[in-house]
């Protein structure tokens, strides 16, 4: 619409060459109202975070102590040693489990990937990326509680994790990999390496910056997560005993959820502590993370 | 050609993946194969959760076995959770465009990189710290000033008028949800942006056109293709996320919105918030109910992935 103003208002001025080319007040409009939704966007989302980690980070300072690290939670208080140690044991249970098997078939899809069967692939790792993850802690409660047994425990907890990483890890995997440039895999071949050798020993270590940072960001999304385990994990106010059946086990996203419907000032600011420790983590891993894929770009230049 | 044992392992490792979708469906299937039989097709539009007298003796119907009076319809989580989402939509892409947009195209290169840190990060935020931040912030803030207000002054509007509410509902879960998707289609949209070529926009400035022009008219419909894929793909993601629509939707039962600021709830909020209570059901059928509920979800939101991914897929962006 504006484009034809434009023209007509152009053709004007090509009549009399002594009139100024007049921007039609539609067009002012256009632009001042424009301009100002573009900064009205951008600034209405930085408050936005700016005001999550504000005031996450206010209304957990009172209860920023060393008691967190030291005691474990009760029903309206206490620390958060527990629940740390639950958040640090399925995270890091889910990522040895999805990591190997996740980076194998992001090296399949990479390396192998380019048929049918890769394609299809690819794109089923995408559809499962979307799958909500409530739905695949409610498959874990009807498989692994009910039906094997295992009750609310650390098992069930970790797996249904590490079917929400697979697709995550497989995808950055193949990402990192594909980056590298193909001159590399026929140096391998020509020096008469076979496939695993190339791929184990040339391509992975190259890529491994990359991969880190998927696993990095995969990290953070475990332990940011909260319904895949409230129906697998459970909770429990108590240390893990290291059953990883029959034995439920806290986590610091439950924290957040439960006791700040709690009645008691102490719980609520216990909510918030956890919210800010799991924030700062998640953060911090995300950074991390990127840090290390800007190491790799850097690095990578000498390759091309 | 020979297939060596190494490739033999990653087909097999690999086809974890495509194995966990089928099991996923095959599971919830199996399960809630009785509610299926005993709820019929209408399970989908009938707005009518009710367990059931649970202190009854269950009876026979249809040949399964359930408490006396447990009727299952979800017509009201359709609703709610439809609504939440496309209303998260409708907030979050003209945001995430003009941030996009802003950070690519009005911000000097050594400012954009930090800046847009900001709208990544957000992205990084755990669920449950959303549905914090609208429980204590959010909240109080819409409930007691912003709705009133809004309701007085522009009431007039249909679905905005009415009982303000108390802060808890559908306004309120919509705003949360467009803060969460809001990062994914402005990563997108940026990368988008700025891979267009140069000599196109060039060629508006050249005939005239202010910046915003340039945006309207070239850049905006050149990546029709990839707002629509990217905003299917976030449509998604709102369609699934669950915690923080627990915390800050208000959790409703059988009730249907009037206005937007009535209580909701959608179906990942109520396969969190009622498994409790459907423990107590003796024959199991609210349960099984429940995997129905979730194998609608999940049949839903790989419905809106599988498209998303092709409309993507056909404009070669990769998100």
């Amino acid at each position: 619409m504006s484009t034809s103003n434009l023209t007509t208002s152009m053709t004007a001025s090509v009549g009399s060459t002594r009139r100024q080319i007049r921007v039609s007040w539609k067009r002012h409009l256009f632009r001042t109202l424009g301009t100002a939704f573009v900064w009205f966007s951008f600034v209405i989302v930085a408050v936005a975070f700016l005001s999550i980690i504000l005031d996450v980070f206010l209304k957990a300072l009172p209860g920023l102590k060393l008691s967190l690290l030291t005691e474990v939670s009760t029903g309206m208080g206490g620390g958060l040693k527990n629940a740390i140690e639950g958040t640090l044991v399925l995270s890091l249970g889910s990522l040895l489990i999805s990591a190997p098997i996740g980076i194998a078939a992001g090296i399949y899809l990479s390396e192998f990937g380019s048929g049918f069967a890769g394609k299809s692939l690819r794109f089923l790792s995408d559809v499962l990326v979307g799958v909500p993850s409530i739905v695949l802690g409610y498959v874990g409660y009807i498989t692994m509680v009910i039906y094997l047994g295992w009750q609310f425990s650390v098992a069930a907890g970790i797996i249904t994790l590490s079917v929400m990483l697979l697709p995550y890890i497989a995808r950055t995997t193949e990402m990192a990999l594909s980056n590298i440039p193909q001159a590399v895999r026929e140096a391998g071949f020509g020096i008469g390496a076979g496939e695993g050798t190339v791929i184990l020993q040339i391509l992975l270590p190259g890529a491994m910056p990359a991969v880190m940072t998927g696993l990095f960001y995969a990290l953070a999304l475990s332990m940011g997560e909260t319904a895949p385990l409230i129906y697998t994990a459970g909770w429990s106010n108590y240390m893990w005993n290291g059953q990883l059946t029959n034995q439920p086990i806290g986590y610091l996203t439950y924290v957040i959820w439960t006791f700040i419907n709690e009645p008691f000032e102490e719980a609520h600011i216990l909510a918030f502590a956890a919210a800010f420790l799991i924030t700062m983590v998640v953060l911090g891993l995300i950074l991390l993370g990127r840090w290390l894929m800007v190491q790799q770009l850097r690095k990578r230049g000498a390759y091309q | 050609m020979k297939v060596s044992v190494f490739r033999f392992g990653l087909v097999g490792t690999a086809s974890f993946l495509p194995l966990s979708l089928i099991l996923l469906v095959v599971f919830l299937t199996a399960y809630s194969w009785p509610a299926i039989h005993y709820n019929g097709l209408q399970f989908l539009w009938t707005n009518d959760w009710n367990l059931g007298n649970l202190y009854g003796n269950p009876v026979m119907i249809h040949g399964q076995q359930v408490m006396p009076g447990a009727r299952y319809g979800i017509w009201f989580l359709v609703v709610g959770t439809l609504a939440s989402s496309f209303l998260a939509l409708l907030f979050a892409l003209p945001i995430a465009v003009g941030a996009a947009y802003f950070l690519v195209e009005m911000m000097p290169k050594w400012l954009s990189g930090p800046l847009a840190l900001l709208v990544d990060l957000l992205a990084a935020i755990p669920s449950v710290v959303f549905g914090l931040w609208g429980y204590v912030l959010l909240i109080p803030l819409l409930g007691q000033t912003v709705f009133p207000w809004m309701t007085q002054h522009i009431g007039f509007i249909p679905y905005l008028g009415g009982s303000p509410g108390s802060g808890y509902g559908l306004l309120t879960t919509a705003i949360v949800l467009a803060f969460m998707i809001v990062p994914l289609i402005s990563a997108t949209m940026r990368e988008g942006i700025s891979a267009i070529e140069p000599s196109l926009k060039e060629a508006g400035l050249g005939l005239g056109l202010n910046r915003l022009e340039v945006l309207w008219n070239i850049i905006l419909p050149k990546l029709k293709t990839t707002l629509v894929g990217v905003s299917i793909l976030a449509l998604g993601r709102a369609l699934g996320e669950t915690m923080a629509v627990v915390m800050v939707s208000g959790n409703a039962l059988n009730y249907l919105p009037n206005n937007i600021y009535t209580p909701i709830s959608t179906m990942a909020a109520f396969i969190v918030s009622q498994l409790e209570s459907a423990l107590q059901d003796p024959t199991n059928m609210a349960v099984e109910a429940l995997a129905e509920i979730a194998l609608v979800l999940l049949l839903l939101t790989v419905i809106v992935n599988i498209i998303a991914r092709m409309i993507l897929w056909g404009a070669k962006v990769r998100s």
